[in-house]
C-alpha cells in the first residue's frame, strides 16, 4: 500500500479546495433561482415598454382575401398593427431560415399552417394587445390542405409554396415536385442493394418517429429596444445561440452588427426550441424600430406548441440484411421527412437531414445506404433537435428498433445480437459505412456491466414464466424488457463539414485573471439550465489552480462574450469546454514564464502542482497562481506584456461519440393499456466527467423527456390541419407521479481528441431513452406476434393493440 | 377599464393597489408588484410555475384574479428565505440535492413543497410525488426534487437525512 506523505495530504486538501473537475460542486446558479431572483426575458421591464401579440390563422391552408385592421387600431391603447403589407417594403415579410429556405414572418397571400402569424398588434399592455387581435378582420378562402406527408408529392397535390413553385433547385439540390424540399443520400446504393438481394435474412419495418415538441417550461419571448438617436438595437430573447441571432438580425435588418446588442438572460429550458429565429422576434424588432419604444413579445403555451419548432416527424422505412446467425451485413433506410410549411430545420447548413447517417448505430455494419426526402405539408415548420444532436434521436430509434425486429425474426436474444455486432474496442477510431469517424468507445464493457447490474438473465427467465402464465390465463399483465445501446454524435463541429449560415461551428472562451487572482471567463455558448456557470468554472479551477468559487462565468451578452455558435446538440462541453481548457493552458504557459522569473530558475525546472508552479525537487520553492497573477500585473518579466488573459476559438478536429446501455423493465395491463415502468437503468459513457451531480441531473431530465416522447407526447393534426392538443391539457408532460425512478451508472472512455477527454451528456439520455421505452413496449407484446407497434405508447393506443390482437375477449 | 381598490398582505407587507377586474394575480404580482419569482408556464392552470401561497393554500396565480386576493395573505418565493437572509430549508434542499436546472419551475415547486410539508411534515416518496403532481418540471425528472423535499423535511424535523441508496 502506498503511504500518504504530508505532501500528498496537502495536495489532496488543496485539490479539494479548488472544487475542480470531477467533484459534485453545488450550483452557483441556484442561489438566485431558489430565491426567485433569476432574470428571465419576461421579467424585464423597461420604461415605455409596449406589448405585441399575433393574429393567427384558423386555417391550415387558405388564401388571404383581405386584412382590415381598422377596428383593432380604433381600440384605445392600441399603438400599431403590422401586416405583411407593412413589412414588404422593408423586405422583412419573409426571413431566411437556417436550412436555406425562407419563412413568412407575416403571411402575405396565403397561410400555410394553422396558427400561422398574420398580423402583429402592438398595444400599451398585453391585455389590450390580446383584445385587439380579435378585432383584426381577416377574410380567408380555404384551400385543400396536406396533412399526410405521403400525399405531398402526389401528382395532383395542391401546391403549397407558391412563392417558390418555379424554383426547382433548392438549397440542397433538385426538387422532384413543388412540395418536395430536397433529397439527400449517402452510402453505397449498389453494394447495399446487392447484399440485400442475396441475404439469408432481411427485415423491413416502417418506423415512425412522430411529431412532437420540446416545450420548455418557459416559452419563446423577446424584448427589442431600438435607440433612434444612436441607431442601436438591444434585443433580449430566449436564444440558445445569441451570436447567431445577432448576425441574422444584422443580415435581415441591415443594421450594422456592432450596433446590435443581443442578450440572452436566464433561459427557462430550451431543448432545441430556442435555436431558431421566429416571427415574434422579428416583429418585436420591427415594432421597436418603427415606434422607437421597447416592444415585448411573449408566446403563450398554445402558440409555443403549435408554431415554434416541432421536432421529429420522420417516417423511416428501415431494413437490415443479415446472416441466419445474426451477423448484420447491410442497412438500407429511406426517410420521408415532414418539414411542415417552411424548411426551418436548425441543422448545420450542409446537413439537411442532420446527422441521420449515424443510423448504423453502435454496430459494425460494413455497407449501408440512406435516402432522405424532405417534403412540405400544412403544418408548423421546425424540425429541431429536441434534446438531441441533429436528427440523432431519429437515427438511434431506427437502428435500435430494427435490431430488435431482426432478433425476433431469427429467434435470437436481442442483447446477444447486439453483442455480436458491436464495433469492437480495438476498431476505434472506426469509420462507419455512412461516413463518420467514431473517435472512441468500449461497447462490450458497457453492455456487459449493464446486463450484470440489471440482472438480465434473471429478467428473461421471469419474463418467460410470466408469458406462460399469461397464456394459461393466470395473469393479465405483460412484461417487457427494453434495451437500447446508443451511440450519439455531438459537438458540432469541424469546419470542414459544419457551418451555420456560412459560419464555422467553432466555439470560444475568454479567460481573464485579475491581479488578486480571481477570474472572469466568458463563453460563446448559452446555458438553459445545464449549469454552465458551475461547470466551466470547474474546468478552469483544475487547469489554473484557482478555486471555482473565485471564478465567474458569463454567457449570453454578445457585446462581451466572444463569438460562439451557442448551446444545442450537446456542443457546449465538446466545443466551448475544449476552448475553455485551451485558453486556460495559454494562460498557464505564460504563468509558467512569470513563475520562472519570480523564482529565478529556468521554465523547464518548474512543474505544475495543483495550484502552483514549484521547482522540481524543491517542493518548498513555489509560486501559487494567485501570486503569479499579482506579479503579471505588478512586475512582469522584462519584455513580456503585463496582464494574464487568453481567448481561444476552438475548432474541434472531430465530433465526440458518447454512448450508453439502457435497460427498461415494464409491466403492461392488457385490459387498460396502462404501462408501468418497473425499472429503468441508464449507463452512460460521456468520457471525462466534469461534475457527476450535474451529469446525473442531465440524465434524469433527458430520460424524463424520452419517457414523455415514447409514452404519450405528440403534436397531432386532424385531416383538415387543425392542430390537436396544443395545450398542457392534452400534450403529455409527465408529472412526478407518472415519471419512473431513474437509476444511473457509467463507464469512462475519454475522447482522445478533446483536451480534457469530455464528450457531452445532456442529450444522450433522450436519444437512448426513446427507443428503450419503445423496445420495452414492443417486447412485451412480441410473443403475441403484434408486429411493430408505433409510438407514442399511451394507454389508449396500447389498449387498441390489445383489441387488435383479440386479447380482450 | 374601471379599476378596483384592493388591500392585501404580500410577504408580510401591507399592499394597496388599483387593479382592473380582469387582471390576473400572476400579472399583478409580476408586473405591478415587481415580484417576478413566480413564472408563467402555460396560463391554463396545468404547470404550476405560477404557484403562490394564499391564506394557507397553494394557489395557481394564473387562475386567480387579483381582485380575489382582497384581504388575503400571500407568500411568494421572495418571502421564503429565512429572516436573516439565508436560504430556507427547502431552498437549501433544492440546491444541495440538485433539484433544479433551468430554475423556471423552482419558485412554484418550492411554494408547493412548503405547503405540502405544512400539511404532512414527514411525507413518503409517494406522498411527495402526489403532492407535487400539479407542478411540472421539464428539466429534472423529479428524482432530485423528491430528494430536495426529503432533505428539507429532515432538516425542519431535526432528523437525519439519509439519501436513499440507488
Ligand atoms: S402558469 Fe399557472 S399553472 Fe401554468
Ligand atoms: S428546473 Fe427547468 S422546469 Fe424545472
Amino acid at each position: 500500500m502506498n503511504k500518504q506523505t504530508p505532501i500528498d495530504i496537502d495536495r489532496a486538501e488543496r485539490t479539494e479546495k479548488l472544487q475542480g473537475m470531477g467533484c459534485k460542486r453545488k450550483r452557483v446558479e441556484d442561489i438566485r433561482f431558489t430565491q426567485g431572483k433569476g432574470n428571465y426575458v419576461d421579467d424585464l421591464k423597461l420604461p415605455g415598454m409596449v406589448f405585441g401579440d399575433f393574429v393567427r390563422s384558423p386555417h391550415a391552408h387558405a388564401r388571404i382575401v383581405s386584412i382590415d385592421t381598422t377596428r383593432a387600431k380604433a381600440l384605445p391603447g392600441v399603438i400599431a398593427v403590422l401586416t405583411a403589407a407593412d413589412l414588404k417594403p422593408l423586405g422583412l415579410h419573409y426571413m431566411p431560415t437556417l436550412a436555406g429556405d425562407v419563412q413568412a414572418v407575416l403571411a402575405e397571400e396565403k397561410v400555410l399552417f394553422q396558427n400561422q402569424e398574420v398580423a402583429f398588434v402592438i398595444a400599451k399592455d398585453r391585455y389590450i394587445a390580446s383584445d385587439a387581435t380579435e378585432l383584426v378582420d381577416v377574410v380567408y378562402e380555404a384551400l385543400p390542405c396536406i396533412v399526410d406527408p405521403f400525399k405531398s408529392m402526389l401528382p395532383d397535390a395542391p401546391v403549397l409554396r407558391e412563392d417558390i413553385k418555379d424554383k426547382m433547385v433548392g438549397a440542397h439540390g433538385p426538387r422532384k415536385h413543388p412540395n418536395h424540399i430536397f433529397e439527400w443520400q449517402i452510402g453505397d446504393k449498389d453494394a447495399t442493394d446487392a447484399i440485400f438481394a442475396n441475404a439469408e435474412v432481411t427485415i423491413k419495418e416502417m418506423l415512425v418517429d412522430h411529431r412532437t415538441h420540446p416545450s420548455p417550461l418557459e416559452t419563446c419571448q423577446s424584448v427589442a429596444s431600438f435607440d433612434k438617436i444612436k441607431g442601436e438595437l438591444t434585443l433580449w430573447g430566449t436564444f440558445q445561440a445569441p451570436h447567431v441571432i445577432r448576425t441574422v438580425v444584422s443580415l435581415i435588418s441591415g443594421l450594422p452588427e456592432h450596433k446590435i446588442h443581443v442578450i440572452a438572460p436566464d433561459i427557462g429550458g430550451g431543448f432545441g426550441n430556442k435555436v431558431g429565429a421566429y416571427a415574434g422576434y422579428v416583429c418585436s424588432v420591427v415594432g421597436s424600430i418603427v415606434l422607437g419604444v421597447p416592444v415585448k413579445w411573449v408566446e403563450d403555451r398554445m402558440e409555443n406548441l403549435s408554431t415554434t419548432s416541432f421536432a421529429r416527424d420522420y417516417h423511416m422505412t428501415t431494413e437490415l440484411a443479415a446472416t441466419k446467425e445474426g451477423k448484420i451485413l447491410a442497412m438500407r433506410v429511406h426517410v420521408l421527412a415532414d418539414h411542415g410549411a417552411f424548411d426551418a430545420c436548425a441543422d448545420p447548413s450542409k446537413w439537411p437531414a442532420g446527422f441521420m447517417n449515424i443510423c448504423t448505430g453502435s454496430y459494425d455494419i460494413p455497407t449501408a445506404h440512406l435516402v432522405v426526402d424532405g417534403v412540405y405539408t400544412n403544418k408548423a415548420s421546425g424540425g429541431v433537435a429536441y434534446r438531441c444532436s441533429f436528427r440523432v434521436t431519429e437515427a438511434v430509434f431506427a437502428i435500435e428498433r430494427a435490431v430488435e425486429v431482426l432478433a425476433q425474426k431469427i429467434g435470437m436474444d436481442a442483447a446477444e445480437l447486439r453483442l455480436k455486432n458491436f464495433i469492437k474496442a480495438e476498431q476505434f477510431p472506426y469509420h462507419s459505412a455512412l461516413g463518420w469517424e467514431y473517435d472512441s468507445g468500449d461497447y462490450h464493457t458497457a453492455m456487459k456491466k449493464a446486463m450484470d447490474t440489471i440482472g438480465y438473465a434473471e429478467l428473461r427467465k421471469e419474463q418467460a414464466a410470466k408469458r406462460a402464465a399469461f397464456q394459461r390465463g393466470e395473469t393479465r399483465e405483460l412484461m417487457g424488457i427494453g434495451i437500447s445501446f446508443f451511440t450519439e454524435i455531438v459537438g458540432a463541429g469541424p469546419s470542414k463539414n459544419c457551418d451555420i449560415l456560412g459560419i464555422a461551428m467553432f466555439d470560444s472562451a475568454e479567460i481573464r485573471i485579475h491581479p488578486t487572482g480571481s477570474i472572469i471567463a466568458r463563453m460563446g455558448t448559452k446555458s438553459q439550465g445545464q449549469g454552465h456557470e458551475t461547470t466551466y468554472a470547474q474546468i478552469i479551477a483544475t487547469e489554473l489552480g484557482i478555486p471555482a468559487d473565485d471564478i465567474m462565468i458569463e454567457e449570453g451578452n454578445t457585446d462581451t462574450a466572444p463569438y460562439g455558435l451557442g448551446t444545442y446538440g450537446s456542443r457546449s462541453t465538446p466545443v466551448a469546454g475544449a476552448a475553455t481548457a485551451v485558453a486556460a493552458r495559454k494562460i498557464k504557459a505564460k504563468a509558467q514564464m512569470i513563475a520562472a522569473h519570480m523564482l529565478e530558475v529556468h521554465e523547464g525546472d518548474l512543474e505544475w502542482d495543483v495550484d502552483r508552479f514549484r521547482v522540481k525537487g524543491l517542493p518548498e520553492k513555489f509560486k501559487t497562481m494567485k501570486e503569479i497573477a499579482w506579479s503579471a500585473y505588478n512586475s512582469p518579466p522584462p519584455n513580456m506584456e503585463p496582464g494574464l488573459e487568453a481567448v481561444n476559438y476552438y475548432e474541434p478536429p472531430n465530433m465526440t461519440y458518447p454512448f450508453g446501455a439502457y435497460f427498461c423493465v415494464m409491466d403492461i395491463d392488457v385490459d387498460t393499456g396502462v404501462a408501468k415502468t418497473r425499472r429503468f437503468y441508464a449507463l452512460d459513457d460521456c468520457g471525462t466527467r466534469i461534475n457527476p451531480m450535474i451529469i446525473e441531473g442531465q440524465v434524469h431530465g433527458g430520460l424524463t423527456e424520452a419517457f414523455a416522447c415514447a409514452m404519450g407526447q405528440e403534436i397531432r393534426y386532424d385531416e383538415t390541419g387543425n392542430v390537436m392538443g396544443a395545450s398542457f391539457m392534452d400534450f403529455f408532460l409527465p408529472t412526478a407521479v407518472e415519471t419512473p425512478h431513474w437509476e444511473t451508472d457509467f463507464t469512462v472512455t475519454p475522447s482522445p481528441h478533446h483536451p480534457i477527454g469530455a464528450k457531452g451528456v445532456g442529450e444522450s439520455p433522450h436519444v437512448g431513452g426513446v427507443p428503450c421505452f419503445s423496445n420495452a413496449v414492443n417486447d412485451a407484446y412480441a410473443f403475441l406476434n403484434a408486429g411493430h407497434i408505433q409510438m407514442p405508447h399511451d394507454a389508449w393506443r396500447l389498449w387498441k393493440v390489445g383489441e387488435r390482437l383479440g386479447l380482450h375477449k | 377599464m374601471a379599476k378596483t381598490h384592493i388591500t392585501l398582505s404580500i410577504n408580510g407587507n401591507e399592499v394597496e393597489a388599483l387593479v382592473e377586474p380582469r387582471t390576473l394575480l400572476i400579472h399583478f404580482l409580476r408586473e405591478q408588484q415587481n415580484l417576478t419569482g413566480a413564472h408563467i408556464g402555460c396560463d391554463t392552470g396545468h404547470c404550476g410555475a405560477c404557484t403562490v401561497e394564499i391564506d394557507g393554500m397553494s394557489v395557481k396565480s394564473c387562475m386567480t384574479f387579483a381582485v380575489q386576493a382582497q384581504g388575503a395573505h400571500i407568500t411568494t418565493i421572495e418571502g421564503v428565505a429565512n429572516p436573516d437572509g439565508t436560504l430556507s430549508a427547502l431552498q437549501e434542499g433544492f440546491r444541495m440535492m440538485h433539484g433544479l436546472q433551468c430554475g423556471y419551475c423552482t419558485p412554484g415547486m418550492i411554494l408547493r413543497a412548503h405547503r405540502l410539508l405544512q400539511e404532512n411534515p414527514t411525507p413518503s416518496e409517494e406522498e411527495i410525488r402526489f403532492g407535487i403532481a400539479g407542478n411540472l418540471c421539464r428539466c429534472t425528472g423529479y428524482v432530485n426534487i423528491v430528494k430536495a423535499i426529503q432533505y428539507a423535511a429532515a432538516k425542519i424535523n431535526g432528523t437525519p437525512f439519509l439519501e436513499a441508496a440507488q
